[in-house]
């Protein structure tokens, strides 16, 4: 208790048992993980399968597991010159046994060398923790402080994303001018702006809303398929359709809505986990419907506001012998991604719109506190379904632009792990965060896509991210929640114009009636 | 303005109130007094429609209200501060009087925050701080101002005082005299019986859920019982 060197005030005592029993649970944890997982590994042999053992890699991760836990905790409690003693030898023999490898090639803790080298990086990154805690005497914070620092650093950091916003969006208008030779490119940056739509898309029932929707696929199903067979047994058009996919979707939306009502938490998420797996299953079964696993293919490809993109000939009306350019196929995609942004666009404008509207703010008030809302005379059940029902409207929209983009749909494309990614999206980016979707969904999505090469590595990737981002910023990324509505800041008298400057339309426009729950 | 007749609220297999009589007249302060579990804020939710009354019927201008839902109650011109306040901790103090017009014109808005402003100074210079961060007693400012911004005709308040410094307790039973001067009713439950009486037209005592005594705020505040049990000492 009276720790009489005092100076540093993180120094703590050392207690040598606790310390190795919590690196011994932390241990036992990863080896109750590995051992089955890691440890055994089907492997096919002419005639059947057989098990390969590979109990050294289950030891090996025991071992650094164990070593790393001591040197956190070491760091924890303020002694960082011992955390560098033990450190420093460890990424010496690392860096010899990856550097030289003919004779201390046997020191490899993996068998792979990204893993080793990954290894090596963190090792390092913790020395250099170490050793700047050993020369500054680093002030403590309190959970508490520690969020508000961090929330001002993500007030400040979407302020200047703020900022930036205007110039992402010229860059996202002029990308297909840089990369117009590049398909791959682009068609990345489809991909990616069909996430950050989706992600936005959620953003309204779990950002705003408050309710975690685990089957938010299922609408994007709903959405693909409502195009998809439209199209393809009445041939109607994309834009003909487009609305009407989106209100299939929301339909959805709000069956799934009624009977999940008086859920919450975690009990809403496994039902709405529950939804998308049975619209996932549907579509597989009905078979004369949906054309089950076989999907639907032949899916036409969008057209100019009823104008043609395809190869010209003669005596059709095509979209280049109108603007009298060459006929490229590359316009076709660049085309289809003007056609996401600007239903990405779409669903952004919307909803930070609809943050300022009465409904809007009942939903930010539902996930605040449901009994005080009613006391003020909101209506949760259908403030929720709204809720429920726009989220997946868009869902549905991005989902005909899905079916459209690939031109053949299977329920395949629709299982859970995509719900997870979109997920992952909202929370990494910050719940309710617009430009924080943005950034989560480049990072997912984006680099992932580029890095092509490194794929097997992009679950580990992303496990590690997500358990960063618990320990460090639980509430996400960018997650900072930016009122609707302010005084002027000097504080003067709140005379009629003065509230609400920062949104004119905030409290005042007749049509703010009509959009009331 | 308010009938209470007879009623009957169960939590479970508890009965909080074994049939209450009250009635709250337009233009009043009535004042609700009793002791900790008597049922006080039990009735208020009553009132409220959460929890519904089992037995007996409220009536809020001719209007039965016992089994209609708390939104469309509140709809009808009845605000409610509940205990705890429960104001919306992430929001700041002008989103949450935002909230609290939900209902109403926005039209109002302006008007209705300067209002709210002048009876709070307070909630004025905290406008963009969020509602978490304010302390008790300028929650339950904001509480009360909230309420206020529906546009009530009945207002009810659940321990207004609770948790506030004596200045600033004897400053919100003057803004509750203020709001009642200009035209709104007042149903108050409270433990500061002394402040709560004396602004109080008639008031009422309850124990163990039922009514025990109700008279003038002047009757009840003489009445030795009364003076026994909730002012001296107590
Ligand atoms: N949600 C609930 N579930 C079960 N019992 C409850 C519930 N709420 C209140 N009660 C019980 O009902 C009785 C009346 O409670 P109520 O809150 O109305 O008292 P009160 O008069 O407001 O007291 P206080 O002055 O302490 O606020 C108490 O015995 C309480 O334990
Ligand atoms: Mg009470």
């Amino acid at each position: 208790m009276a720790d009489i060197t005092g100076s540093v005030p993180e120094a703590r005592s050392l207690d040598i048992p606790s310390m190795l029993k919590e690196a011994g649970i932390t241990a036992l944890l990863v080896l109750a993980l590995t051992i089955v997982m890691v440890g055994f590994r089907t492997i096919d042999v002419p005639g059947g399968i057989s098990v390969n053992y590979r109990f050294e890699a289950v030891a090996v991760s025991v071992g650094i597991a164990f070593v790393g836990r001591l040197i956190l905790i070491l760091m924890r409690r303020g002694r960082s010159l011992p955390a560098m003693l033990v450190l420093g030898p460890l990424v010496l023999l690392q860096l010899l046994a990856l550097l030289v490898p003919d004779t201390f090639g046997i020191l490899q803790p993996y068998p792979d060398p990204v893993l080793n080298w990954l290894i090596v990086i963190v090792s390092v990154m913790l020395l250099a923790r170490a050793t700047w805690a050993n020369w500054h005497t680093s002030q403590e914070f309190t959970r508490e402080q520690l969020e508000k620092r961090q929330d001002e650093s993500a007030a400040k950091a979407q302020k200047i994303l703020g900022y930036l916003g205007p110039v992402l969006l010229i860059g996202a208008l002029a990308l297909p001018f840089f990369f117009s030779g590049d398909r791959q490119m682009i068609d990345i940056a489809i991909l990616v702006t069909t996430y950050i739509m989706l992600g936005w898309g959620l953003n309204i029932v779990v950002g705003l809303a408050g309710l975690l929707d685990l089957g938010y696929v299922a609408f994007y199903a709903v959405g693909a398929y409502s195009y998809a067979l439209l199209a393809t047994h009445f041939g109607l058009s994309f834009w003909v359709c487009l609305p009407f996919a989106g209100a299939m979707a929301a339909l959805a939306g709000v069956l799934l809505g009624f009977p999940v009502l008086r859920l919450r938490g975690d009990y809403l998420a496994i039902v709405t986990l529950g939804f998308g797996e049975m619209i996932r299953i549907i579509l597989l079964n009905w078979y004369q419907f949906t054309g089950g696993p076989d999907g639907i293919s032949g899916i036409p490809k969008p057209s100019f506001f009823g104008i043609p993109m395809e190869r010209p000939e003669e005596g059709v009306l095509s979209f280049h012998s109108l603007l009298g350019i060459e006929y490229e196929p590359v316009h076709k995609l660049i085309f289809l991604y003007y056609l996401i942004l600007a239903l990405a666009l779409l669903t952004n404008l919307f909803t930070v719109r609809i943050r300022k509207l009465p409904i809007g703010r009942a939903w930010e008030a539902l996930r605040e506190d449901e009994i005080a809302c009613r006391s003020l005379g909101v209506n949760p059940r259908n403030t929720k379904l709204t809720a429920f029902g726009i989220g997946a409207m868009f869902a549905g929209f991005a989902g005909s632009f899905f079916a459209t983009r690939q031109g053949f749909i299977s329920p395949e494309s629709f299982t859970f792990i995509e719900s997870a990614v979109i997920l992952a999206i909202v929370v990494l980016g910050g719940f309710g965060s617009q430009i924080g979707v943005v950034v989560a969904a480049i990072v997912m999505i984006g680099l992932p896509e580029i890095f092509r090469d490194l794929q097997e590595y992009r679950m580990l990737a992303f496990g590690g991210a997500m358990v960063l981002i618990m320990l460090w910023r639980p509430q996400g990324l960018l997650a900072h929640r930016e009122p609707t509505i302010r005084l002027h800041p000097k504080g003067g008298a709140p005379e009629p114009g003065e509230v609400g400057t920062d949104a004119p339309d905030a409290g005042g426009t007749p049509e703010t009636t009509a959009e009331r729950p | 303005m308010l009938e209470i007749r007879g009623v009957h609220t169960f939590y479970g297999n508890i009965e909080a109130l074994k049939g209450v009589d009250l009635d709250v007249h337009e233009g009043e302060i009535v004042t609700l007094i009793g002791a900790n579990g008597a049922g006080k804020s039990t009735l208020l939710m009553t009132v409220c429609g959460s929890p519904q009354a089992q037995r007996g019927s409220v009536t809020y201008e001719d209007t039965e209200i016992t089994r209609m839902a708390t939104f469309d109650i509140v709809r009808l011109g009845i605000a409610q501060s509940p205990e705890g306040r429960r104001i919306f901790p992430g929001m700041t103090v002008l989103e949450n009087l935002q909230l609290g017009a939900i209902t109403t014109n926005p039209d109002f808005f302006e008007d209705d925050v300067a209002k709210v402003f002048d009876l709070f100074p307070r909630l004025k210079e905290r406008s963009n701080q969020r509602g978490g961060t304010l302390s008790g007693g300028e929650q339950q400012m904001l509480a009360i101002g909230r309420a206020l911004m529906s546009r009530p005709r009945l207002l009810l308040l659940d321990e207004p005082s609770l948790g506030l410094a004596p200045l600033i307790v004897k400053n919100v039973f003057r803004v509750i005299e203020k709001i009642n001067k200009e035209g709104i009713t007042v149903f108050l439950v409270e433990q500061n019986a002394y402040h709560a009486l004396r602004i109080a037209h008639r008031g009422y005592v309850m124990a163990n859920g039922k009514i025990l005594k109700s008279g003038t705020g002047k009757e009840l505040l003489a009445d030795p019982s009364v003076r026994a049990a909730y002012l001296e000492g107590g």
